[in-house]
C-alpha cells in the first residue's frame, strides 16, 4: 500500500525518465535532504556531525567511486586507497601553488588527478580480468604509496613526510583548516557529495553507464553490439578514479586535515570494497548503507555500554565491536548475499502490497 | 520481521546517539588517555597506557588527588589509526580534557593544528613533531623531554665517545614512515660537520617483519655503528637478523621506542649487548613506583597483566608521561589559584614545568630522568637521555645522562617551526621576552 503507484499517471516521456519516477521516493529523498541539510547542522552535536556523519559522507563518495567499477563495469579494484591519496595530494600540491583559487573547485579539479591515474593503472583491463586485474591495481597501490612516500615534492618536503591542511576560507568563512567547523564542513562535504551522487545516478542509467553494465554482463556480446571495450573500460576507470580522488580530497582538507601515507593504505581500499559488497555491488543506495554499515555502526556499538551505563574498558568494547561487526557481516552476506541495498529492495515490493501481500496481482 | 526490527533497533541507537549527554567535569580533572591496546602496535600501546593510567590513579588512591581534586582518566581505543584518534579527540574533547598524549606520529599531526582552537595542549612526549619544541612558533605543543633530533644528536655524542666517530660509517636503519623519516635532515648534516658517512637501510611498513634484503645489505656496507629509528615488530626482527649476520650488538643503538622489554623478550640471550636510547628510569626501586605497586597494583585497581611488567620501559615511560601531565596540573592550579582547571591553564602549566632532582625526589623519582625545564620559547626542556644495554634478560643502564648538541639541533629546530607556519598566514604563534 504504502509503495503503490496506482493513480500516479505520466503524461510525459520526460515524466516516464524521471530519476524517481515513483511519488513516494520523491517524498522519501527530499525528506532525507531535508533532514540531511537543515535538522542535522541544526540539531546534532559536533561530534555527530564531524566524527560521524562527514566519515560517512566521505566513504560513500569513494564507495559509489568503486561502485561505479566494480558494481556497474565489473572490473575489481584493489588501489581506492592510493586512488584516494592521488586526489588528496594533488589537492594539496594545488592549493599550494593557487591559494587563491576556491578550495572546493581544487577539489573537485583535483579528482582530475586520479582519473589519470586510474586510466593508466586501467590499461591492462583490457587483456585481463577478475583477480588478475585486481592483482594490477594491487601494483598501483603499491605503487602509489611508494611515491607518497618517496617523492618529496608532494608533501612540499615536510621532515615528516606529511601534508598539512592549511586554512581555506569562502566568504570569509574557513571551510579548511583547523579553525572551520564541524557544520560548515559539513555542509560543504554534503553538498558535493550530493551532487555527485546525482550526476553518478544519472551517468549510469544514461548510455554511458548501459555500456559499462554490458562489458560486466558479457563483453564479447557488448562487444559484437558495437560497445568498444576500449572506451567502456578505461571511462570507468576514469569516472571511478575520479569519484575516488575527489573522495580522498575530501577526507584530507574536511575531515582528518592532515595525511601520511598510512592514510591511504591497502586497509582503505579493503574497507570501501567491503562497504560496496556489503551494501550491494551495482547500487548507488548500497554505497551509502554500506558506508553506514562499516562506519557507523561501530561508532553506535562503542556508545552503547556508556549509555547503559556499563563501565567496560575501552580496548574491551574495542574487540567487542570488531566481533559484533565481523558476525553481522557473516549474517548479512548469509541472509542477503546481494547487499544491504537487495534488501531495501525487498522490503519495498513487500510495502507495495503490504498489509494484503494476498491481494497482489 | 526480525531485519525490520533490528533496523528500528539501529536507528533508534543512531538518533540515541545524538544526545549523548556531554559529561562536564566540574569538579575534577578530566585527562582522556588515547591509547592502543589493540591493533599491530599494541604491545607497545598496553605497557605505556598501563603505566599512565596507574600513576594518575594512584594520585587519587593516596592523595585524593591533585591539591584534592580528582582525576579522571578516561580511555580511547585509537589502534594507532589516526582516523580513530581523531574521533576519540572529537568524542572527548567538550569533557574538559587538559591535554592529550596520542602516542602515535600521526595522531599528532592531526591534532597540532587542532590544540590552539580548542584550547587544548598536545603534549607528545619525545614524539611527533620536533619543530614543536620551538616554543615562539608552537604554543599549544610540547615535545619534553627531548626531540628526534636532540635524541640523534645524543646518541652521535656517545658514539664519538666511544673510539671517535671521524671518518666512520654509520648505518641508519628506520621505518619508512613519517617517524623514521623525521631524524634524517640532522644526520645529513651532522655527518658533514663530525666528519662521518651515512649509509640508509629504509624498512617499508609491510616489511617490518622481513628484513632480510636490508641486512644482507648491511653486510655488504659493513658499517662501524648502526642506528635504529623502529617500532612495534620492527625492532625485534631487526635485533634478530642483526645477531644472525654478527653484527657486533654493542655497535647496535636503538631510540627510545626501540629499546623495551617487549622488543627484546622474544629475542632474549641473542640480544645480548643491543643498546638503546632511554629517558625513563628502569625497574620498580623507586618510592613512586613502589606507592603505584602499594596502592593501585595490589588492590586490582590497575591493568597490568603481571606485577612484575611494573617498571618496564615502557610502562615507566607512560608513568613519566603521567607524572609531567600532574606536575604541569600542579603548576597551573598553584599560578592561577583555581582548584579546576582548564586547558589553557593547563597550556601555562605545561609551558613552565620544572623538574629539577629535587622535585624529582619529592615527588619519588630521584634520578628517574633528567632535569626538564620548559619555559615560553622551549617546549623541549632539557633533552638529556641515557644509554641502556640488553644484558640477555633485562635493561641496564649504562650511561649518565647524556645532553644534546643544542648550538646545533636549536637553530635547525627553529629552522624547521619557521618553514612549518610559513605557509600558514593564521598560525597562532606568541612572542617571548
Amino acid at each position: 500500500m504504502l509503495y503503490r503507484e496506482a493513480g500516479q499517471f505520466k503524461t510525459s516521456y520526460a515524466a516516464d525518465q524521471a530519476l524517481l519516477p515513483i511519488l513516494q521516493d520523491r517524498i522519501g529523498l527530499s525528506l532525507i535532504l531535508l533532514v540531511a541539510f537543515v535538522g542535522i547542522p541544526l540539531l546534532a552535536t559536533d561530534f555527530f556531525i564531524g566524527s560521524v556523519m562527514i566519515p560517512f559522507l566521505v566513504f560513500s563518495l569513494a564507495a559509489i567511486g568503486l561502485n561505479i567499477l566494480t558494481g556497474y563495469a565489473g572490473q575489481l579494484s584493489l588501489g581506492t586507497g592510493a586512488f584516494m591519496g592521488v586526489g588528496a595530494y594533488a589537492c594539496y600540491k594545488l592549493t599550494t601553488y593557487f591559494p587563491d583559487i576556491n578550495i572546493i573547485l581544487l577539489i573537485l579539479f583535483s579528482g582530475v588527478f586520479s582519473a589519470a591515474a586510474g586510466v593508466l593503472f586501467g590499461l591492462p583491463s583490457l587483456r585481463i580480468k577478475g583477480l588478475y586485474l585486481a592483482i594490477t591495481t594491487l601494483a598501483a597501490q603499491f605503487f602509489l604509496e611508494w611515491c607518497f612516500i618517496r617523492i618529496a615534492w608532494l608533501y612540499n618536503y615536510n621532515d615528516s613526510g606529511a601534508i598539512e591542511v592549511p586554512t581555506r576560507k569562502l566568504l570569509d568563512i574557513a571551510i579548511t583548516g583547523a579553525s572551520a567547523t564541524p557544520v560548515v564542513r559539513y555542509l560543504v562535504i554534503i553538498s558535493v557529495v550530493t551532487l555527485m551522487a546525482l550526476v553518478a545516478a544519472n551517468v549510469l542509467r544514461g548510455r554511458i553507464g548501459r555500456s559499462w553494465m554490458m562489458i560486466r554482463d558479457m563483453d564479447i556480446a557488448a562487444e559484437l553490439m558495437g560497445i568498444r571495450p576500449l572506451r567502456a573500460k578505461l571511462s570507468a576507470f576514469a569516472f571511478s578514479s575520479y569519484y575516488c580522488g575527489v573522495a580522498g580530497a575530501l577526507m584530507v582538507f574536511m575531515w582528518i586535515g592532515s595525511a601520511e601515507v598510512e592514510s591511504f593504505d591497502i586497509n582503505h581500499s579493503f574497507l570501501v570494497l567491503f562497504m560496496v559488497i556489503i551494501g550491494g555491488m551495482g547500487s548507488l543506495l548500497g554505497c551509502f548503507l554500506g558506508a553506514a554499515f562499516i562506519w557507523v555502526l561501530p561508532i553506535i556499538i562503542r556508545a552503547v555500554p556508556q549509555l547503559i551505563g556499563l563501565d567496560l574498558l575501552a580496548a574491551t568494547t574495542e574487540h567487542l565491536t570488531n566481533i559484533i561487526i565481523g558476525v553481522l557481516i557473516i549474517f548479512f552476506l548469509i541472509v542477503e548475499p546481494h547487499g544491504l541495498a537487495r534488501l531495501w529492495q525487498l522490503g519495498k515490493e513487500k510495502l507495495r502490497t503490504w498489509p494484503f501481500p494476498y491481494a497482489s496481482n | 520481521m526480525t531485519n525490520r526490527t533490528f533496523t528500528a533497533l539501529a536507528a533508534a541507537l543512531v538518533v540515541a546517539s545524538c544526545w549523548i549527554p556531554v559529561a562536564q567535569a566540574q569538579d575534577s580533572l578530566y585527562i582522556p588517555s588515547l591509547t592502543y591496546r589493540t591493533g599491530p602496535f599494541s604491545g607497545g600501546g598496553t605497557p605505556f597506557a598501563d603505566g599512565y593510567a596507574d600513576y594518575l590513579n594512584m594520585l587519587n588512591e593516596r592523595d585524593g588527588g591533585i591539591n584534592g581534586v580528582k582525576i579522571i582518566v578516561e580511555e580511547c581505543e585509537t589502534a594507532y589509526n589516526s582516523q580513530k584518534g581523531v574521533e576519540c579527540y572529537e568524542a572527548t574533547k567538550d569533557k574538559g580534557a587538559l591535554a592529550y598524549s596520542p602516542l602515535s606520529t600521526g595522531i599528532t599531526l592531526a591534532l597540532v593544528p587542532k590544540a590552539p582552537i580548542d584550547k587544548i595542549p598536545v603534549f607528545s612526549m619525545g614524539y611527533g613533531l620536533s619543530a614543536a619544541a620551538a616554543g615562539e612558533k608552537f604554543p599549544w605543543t610540547f615535545v619534553y623531554p627531548a626531540s628526534y633530533w636532540s635524541q640523534m644528536s645524543s646518541i652521535l655524542k656517545y658514539i664519538d665517545a666511544n673510539d671517535g666517530i671521524r671518518g666512520k660509517k654509520i648505518g641508519f636503519i628506520y621505518l619508512d614512515a613519517a617517524y623514521g623519516l623525521e631524524p634524517i635532515p640532522l644526520l645529513d648534516q651532522l655527518s658533514e660537520s663530525m666528519g662521518f658517512t651515512v649509509a640508509k637501510f629504509p624498512v617499508g611498513v609491510k616489511e617490518m617483519q622481513n628484513q632480510s634484503s636490508q641486512w644482507l645489505n648491511v653486510r655488504k656496507e659493513s658499517p662501524d655503528w648502526m642506528i635504529m629509528w623502529g617500532w612495534g615488530a620492527m625492532n625485534p626482527t631487526a635485533i634478530r637478523e642483526a645477531a644472525k649476520i654478527r653484527f657486533p650488538l654493542d655497535r647496535f643503538i636503538g631510540n627510545w621506542w626501540a629499546g623495551s622489554h617487549n622488543d627484546l623478550k622474544g629475542v632474549g640471550e641473542a640480544g645480548k649487548g643491543y643498546l638503546a636510547a632511554n629517558f625513563s628510569g628502569l625497574g620498580q626501586e623507586y618510592p613512586a613506583l613502589q606507592d603505584v605497586l602499594a596502592h593501585v597494583v595490589d588492590k586490582g585497581l590497575s591493568k597490568v597483566s603481571a606485577r612484575e611488567d611494573v617498571g618496564n620501559v615502557l610502562y615507566n615511560r607512560g608513568l613519566f608521561n603521567a607524572v609531567v601531565l600532574a606536575e604541569a596540573v600542579r603548576i597551573a592550579q598553584d599560578r592561577t589559584g583555581k582548584k579546576v582547571i582548564s586547558g589553557a591553564d593547563m597550556r601555562e602549566g605545561l609551558e613552565n614545568i620544572d623538574l629539577s632532582e629535587e622535585r624529582l625526589s619529592e615527588l619519588g623519582l630521584p634520578g628517574f630522568t633528567g632535569e626538564l625545564k620548559g619555559s615560553c620559547a622551549d617546549h623541549e626542556g632539557g633533552g638529556s637521555i641515557f644509554i641502556q644495554q640488553w644484558n640477555g634478560s633485562d635493561w641496564e643502564k649504562v650511561t649518565d645522562l647524556i645532553a644534546p648538541m643544542s648550538d646545533i639541533v636549536r637553530p635547525m629546530l627553529e629552522e624547521a617551526a619557521e618553514a612549518y607556519v610559513s605557509d600558514k598566514p593564521d598560525w597562532q604563534s606568541q612572542t617571548c621576552s
